[in-house]
């Protein structure tokens, strides 16, 4: 009933209106660190959205919220019409079985700062490892989808190394491919160049872009302003824990507002 | 240019005082064209000290390994204490090799032996299974499981293995009678246990709960040494628990567990000697039960000791084996692919023998310096 938002059996003006993603209050801490104080942020079906700001001002654990790596303390996030991590009923949120919240995740990829790449298993075993797993496609199958996935990442013929014979730039263009593999509806990237040598970022933020031109729905932490200028739809910047500033790239970037993004953007330009 | 490759310092280079070059060209007959003069003005070094070499120079200077005459002294010491254990072992005729090898291969030896492997492999298995169930309940969320499984390792390490094998033999005299049922209410099944527990079967549960215990501390330290970011990029991916468990953080944690493990199995290959306390024939007793009867002590021990060498030593070369296969894909060798290619068994046998004799268990580099 509330995958009808997303079938093609909603009206044509509520499945425009709906964001894929709706994020409601979120409120988060850590041992009385408050990291997340009440976020409001939608991203719609196709679009991108970079999430900027100062180490520690929430980027990290908000984007953790959305595949509920981290159980936020208050507020939801919404993701195609289900709440994530939560079942309603009665006036409350009950957070779901590990066999539910399993299902909710296949429709969430992820990309780590550090990759975590599994690797003890080839490359063709860490992209077809979860189609295989959670969504019994056949192994051949899965293989195939993988080589293709490869090629689309510019590693065509690397199905049989190890994580560690590769650079890191190689290795985050395999966590993309897996990522990719079980066709999820939404992309979240964290940090995906932090951990790389600077000559390597180009090749994994040139496959993030293709995939945006794609009309993939991505939430990107990153630092790269350059990407943030010239793939991103919408740009929110975080401070404390709030999303003090959000808009278009041109917008915020060119003209911010808040003088803490004008500090931080001014630092980071 | 030849003699440049070959002594580049002792020969006349482009920039050398000309009068060095002269003397070697003169030198006399006699005493052979190659000896240098030993006239007590010419220098060794055939140029001054601040004078830094060419690159061409060092670029062709052959490269010596440092020498370690240490390690040359050290080995001779052990080889020769090496060889005098081997001596007194041959000439010593109170061992009784002998009789060692009339006994080596008797009867009761080869029942005994074959009860204490499989009581070993059947221990190990079933105490392994249930150790890693105790592990993952340490370190599930559920603080129930956590208690439990706290309790249980606590409980088990500290009852000794002999209490616990006489405990689950005598179960009768302690329990007359097992029944199921609700506390100080109705009993739905009762069992007598006077036949519940044969020696063996009390040696396989009680060594088998022993077993678990102690692996399963084996197994939590490993799967605390694998990076949390790998289970988290498996919730990522939607990968359920179990599978997440069995397929990306176990086999990551191998490589802490398997030492650890080979401890305990060679241990427990030992250790289930102790089940002569209730009268079960492992490989020690029968050989006990020989030398009660002929008191040919000395030498039905050492059946018993070389049976238990060979064991451990193939156990040995099997966790190797058990280890490279876990250690694939860490390094940029590849670590499965190099030890999946066909031939040099040979090889791989004296890289067992190396990683275990102390002098040469060094990369190959290291070995340059033996030459």
């Amino acid at each position: 009933m509330t995958g009808a938002v997303t079938t093609g059996a909603a009206p044509a003006g509520e499945k425009r209106d709906r964001p894929l993603v709706r994020i409601r209050g979120l409120r988060k801490s850590f041992g009385g660190h408050l990291v997340l104080d009440g976020i409001d942020l939608d991203v719609r079906e196709g679009e991108v959205t970079v999430l900027l700001g100062p180490s520690g001002s929430g980027k990290s654990t908000l984007l953790r919220c959305v595949n509920h790596l981290e159980r936020p303390d208050a507020g939801f996030v919404e993701l195609g019409g289900e709440i994530v991590g939560y079942r309603p009923g009665r006036g409350r949120l009950h957070e779901l079985r590990a066999r539910s919240l399993t299902r909710q995740r296949a429709q969430v990829g992820m990309v780590f700062q550090q990759f975590n790449l599994f690797p003890h298993l080839t490359v063709l075993e860490n992209i077809t490892e979860a189609p295989v797993a959670v969504r019994g496609v056949p192994r051949k199958e899965a293989a195939a989808r993988a080589r293709t996935l490869l090629e689309r990442v510019g590693l065509a013929g690397r199905e049989n190394s190890y994580p560690r014979q590769m650079s890191g730039g190689q290795q985050q263009r395999v966590a993309i491919a897996r990522a990719l593999a079980m066709e999820p509806r939404l992309l979240l990237f964290d940090e995906p160049t932090s951990a790389l040598d600077p000559e390597l970022v180009g090749d994994v933020l040139a496959v993030m872009r293709d995939l945006a031109v794609s009309g993939m729905t991505m939430i990107v932490v990153t630092h790269e302003i350059g990407f943030a200028r010239e793939v991103a739809d919408t740009v929110a910047f975080l401070d404390g824990g709030r999303i003090i500033e959000s808009g278009t790239p041109a917008d915020v970037l060119a003209d911010p507002r808040h003088p803490r993004a004008r500090a931080f953007l001014s630092a980071v330009l | 240019m030849e003699p440049h490759r070959t002594f580049p310092r002792a020969r006349a280079v482009p920039d050398h005082p000309p009068h060095t070059a002269d003397a070697l060209v003169k030198a006399p007959g006699p005493r052979g064209p190659s000896d240098p003069p030993p006239s007590a003005d010419e220098p060794r070094i055939p140029r001054p000290l601040d004078v830094r070499p060419t690159d061409r120079e060092l670029l062709s200077a052959r490269l010596v390994p440092l020498r370690r005459p240490g390690q040359w002294a050290s080995a001779l010491v052990l080889l020769v204490l090496f060889a005098m254990l081997v001596h007194t072992l041959l000439t010593n005729k109170r061992f009784e090799w002998g009789t060692v090898g009339d006994y080596f291969l008797r009867g009761s030896i080869l029942h005994g032996l074959e009860l204490t492997l499989w009581l070993t492999g059947a221990v190990m298995a079933s105490g392994y299974l249930l150790g890693i169930g105790i592990a993952a309940m340490r370190l599930s969320r559920n603080p129930v499981l956590r208690a439990l499984s706290f309790g249980y390792v606590w409980l088990l390490r500290s009852v000794p293995p002999l209490v616990q094998l006489l405990f689950w033999y005598e179960l009768a005299s302690l329990y007359p009678r097992i029944s199921l049922g609700i506390p100080f209410g109705h009993e739905f099944v009762t069992v007598k246990t006077a036949h519940l527990f044969s020696g063996i079967l009390a040696a396989y549960v009680g060594l088998t709960l022993d077993v678990a215990a102690f692996s399963s501390e084996i197994v939590r330290g490993g799967i605390l040494s694998v990076d949390p970011g790998q289970a988290e990029a498996a919730q990522a991916l939607g990968l359920g628990n179990g599978r997440i468990f069995r397929r990306i953080v176990l086999p990551q944690a191998m490589p802490a567990i398997i030492p650890a493990s080979g401890n305990l199995l060679i241990g427990m290959l030992k250790a289930t000697s102790i089940v002569s306390v209730i009268a079960v024939q492992d490989l020690l007793y029968s050989a006990q039960l020989i030398y009660n009867q002929n008191f040919l002590i000395m030498p039905l021990l050492l059946v018993a000791t070389v049976w238990y060498v060979i064991l451990t030593t193939l156990l040995s070369v099997g966790q190797f084996y058990v280890e490279r296969y876990y250690a694939r894909g860490s390094g940029r060798g590849g670590g499965r692919d190099g030890g999946r290619s066909a031939g040099a068994s040979g090889r791989r046998l004296w890289q067992i023998a190396r990683g275990n004799i102390p002098l040469f268990g060094r990369t190959r580099t290291d070995l340059a310096g033996l030459s």
